[in-house]
């Protein structure tokens, strides 16, 4: 590729824009979520960006090219100046969208989002089934989530429906297409868990089977020919099935900003749990020197980084050696190939965790038992991560 | 709903509620940005779509093409366009409200 008037790098490519932004505004959450994706540790995380803080944000990002923007957290509902952040995004162009448990949505709150230029609102559900559903969140929601889902049909946003598959409600997917039909969406994701965060301490408890990815694929299938174009439907599988790894982020430093809720800028909502990176905060830094200059950026850009078998490799301009924090959690080496790559030397790590998810038994008897998100279970997952070597 | 195929030259068409059509400095084209997604216009792509607006037929929007850029044999490419974003829910027949 020509990069005519660039300056010398080790970048093949030019950088590109920035086009997603993720504003995890907050980590507080009123639900308790198995296959929450936070950080286990995210009790030890510092003080939240205040509105000004998030408003310059929202205005440097747009600027260097920023147009997707995500409102998430945490239950980004538990912020009370939301609404001045909605209405800004609005006003800088973004396409915004409010990521919600729905649990905080009122009436007032919807009307005023709607006034100040929210695009759309995504909605998730744990499951169809009011048991499940307040059995996986720890919470008793599912009646206040079907009434958020008027309330987004009241106001005439188009429905995006998420819900996290997993080992325990897969086999629920009928139901829970029937329910998205029911509320009239016009997007499900059933996205099926990726393990990092909570969901990785509860894998062995959330990983499905292959039979059980196979029905409710096929199911999906039916469904989606039945629905045809008023119910997108997307299936998300998990990469443990995959042979090859996911393009995770589409490329670190390609396309996508997360900022946390404590300012800490990152190239995907879980970096900050790699060893020896630093990232920029946004209260010290703004988003242009973060994303073209921080180190932290850099790190994986382009492929020197990379070590074999991804370095000689010709799929690696394809999925640029899958996701670093999952070579990380499962390697020691965020260097290393995605072992869900079955070149990786690592692979077998996801095979094992594959094979025992084969076993009939929902229970094998050596598991620990669930940990559902909450600040305990935190405040105990940061000791032991501390106390590591 | 979904039992109509394919555009009459009489249909008047919107832009599906969920999308947003929009011009990007940084990327110096059009855009449109839905709930998953972004989808970055050619330029012809940008200059159809910016011209539905609810209010004009499919004919009236390929004759206001043919007058912006005489030179250019339009109709079938138009037509083709429009069918394809129809297809993919970018746009629909008004619905009589």
């Amino acid at each position: 590729m020509n990069a005519a008037g660039s300056t010398p790098s080790k970048q093949a490519k030019p950088i590109g824009n920035p086009l997603w932004l993720l504003a995890e505004i907050t980590y507080k959450c009123p639900l308790h979520c198995v296959f929450c994706y936070n950080p286990v540790d995210y009790t030890r995380y510092g003080k939240e960006l205040s509105t000004d803080d998030w408003l310059r944000v929202l205005r440097e990002s747009r600027e260097i090219g920023a147009t997707q923007l995500g409102f998430s957290g945490g239950e980004p509902l538990v912020r009370d100046d939301l609404e001045i952040m909605v209405a800004e995004a609005h006003k800088l162009g973004y396409y915004s969208n409010l990521i919600t448990s729905g649990v905080g949505l009122n009436e007032k709150r919807i009307a005023a989002f709607k006034e100040g230029g929210l695009d759309h609102i995504q909605l998730s559900f744990q499951d169809s089934t009011r048991e499940l559903n307040d059995f996986l969140s720890s919470t008793r929601t599912f009646e206040l989530k079907s009434k958020t889902a008027k309330l987004i049909k009241q106001y005439q946003y188009p429905m995006v429906l998420n819900v996290v598959l997993h080992r325990l409600n897969i086999d629920h997917v009928q139901q829970i297409l029937e329910m998205a039909e029911a509320m009239e969406a016009e997007y499900v994701e059933l996205a099926n868990t990726q393990y990092y965060g909570w969901a990785y301490v509860n894998r062995d408890h959330l990983l499905p089977s292959r039979e059980q990815l196979r029905r409710a694929e096929e199911v999906t299938n039916k469904f989606r020919e039945r629905v045809g174009n008023k119910m997108k439907i997307y299936f998300v599988v998990p990469d443990y099935y995959e042979n090859r790894p996911k393009a995770c982020m589409n490329g670190w430093g390609s396309v996508f900003i997360t900022v946390t809720a404590d300012g800490v800028v990152l190239p995907c909502h879980e970096a900050r749990m790699l060893p020896g990176l630093t990232f920029p905060n946004a209260r010290e830094h703004n988003m242009k020197w973060i994303w073209y200059d921080s180190p932290g950026f850099n790190t994986f850009r382009g492929d020197t980084w990379m070590k074999e078998p991804c370095r000689s490799c010709p799929e690696k301009v394809k999925d640029f050696g899958g996701c670093r924090c999952q070579a990380y959690m499962l390697t020691g080496d965020a260097r290393n190939a995605d072992p869900v790559c079955d070149l990786s030397p690592h692979h077998h790590l996801i095979a094992e965790a594959v094979a025992k998810a084969q076993q009939a038994s929902s229970k094998p008897a050596t598991v620990q038992p669930i940990l559902f998100r909450d600040d305990k279970n935190s405040r105990a997952l940061s000791e032991s991560t501390v106390a590591q070597p | 709903m979904t039992g109509a195929t394919s555009l009459g030259l009489d249909d008047v068409i919107e832009l599906g509620r969920q999308f947003r059509l929009q011009w990007e400095q940084a990327q110096q084209s059009y855009v449109l940005l839905y709930p998953e997604g972004m989808v970055k216009l050619s330029q012809s792509a940008g200059e159809i779509l910016k011209r539905i607006d609810g209010k004009l037929s499919v004919a009236a929007i390929v004759k206001n093409l043919e007058q912006s850029f005489p030179n250019a044999n339009l109709h079938d490419d138009v037509m083709n366009f429009l069918e394809v974003a129809y297809e993919r829910g970018w746009i629909h027949p008004k619905q009589a409200s």
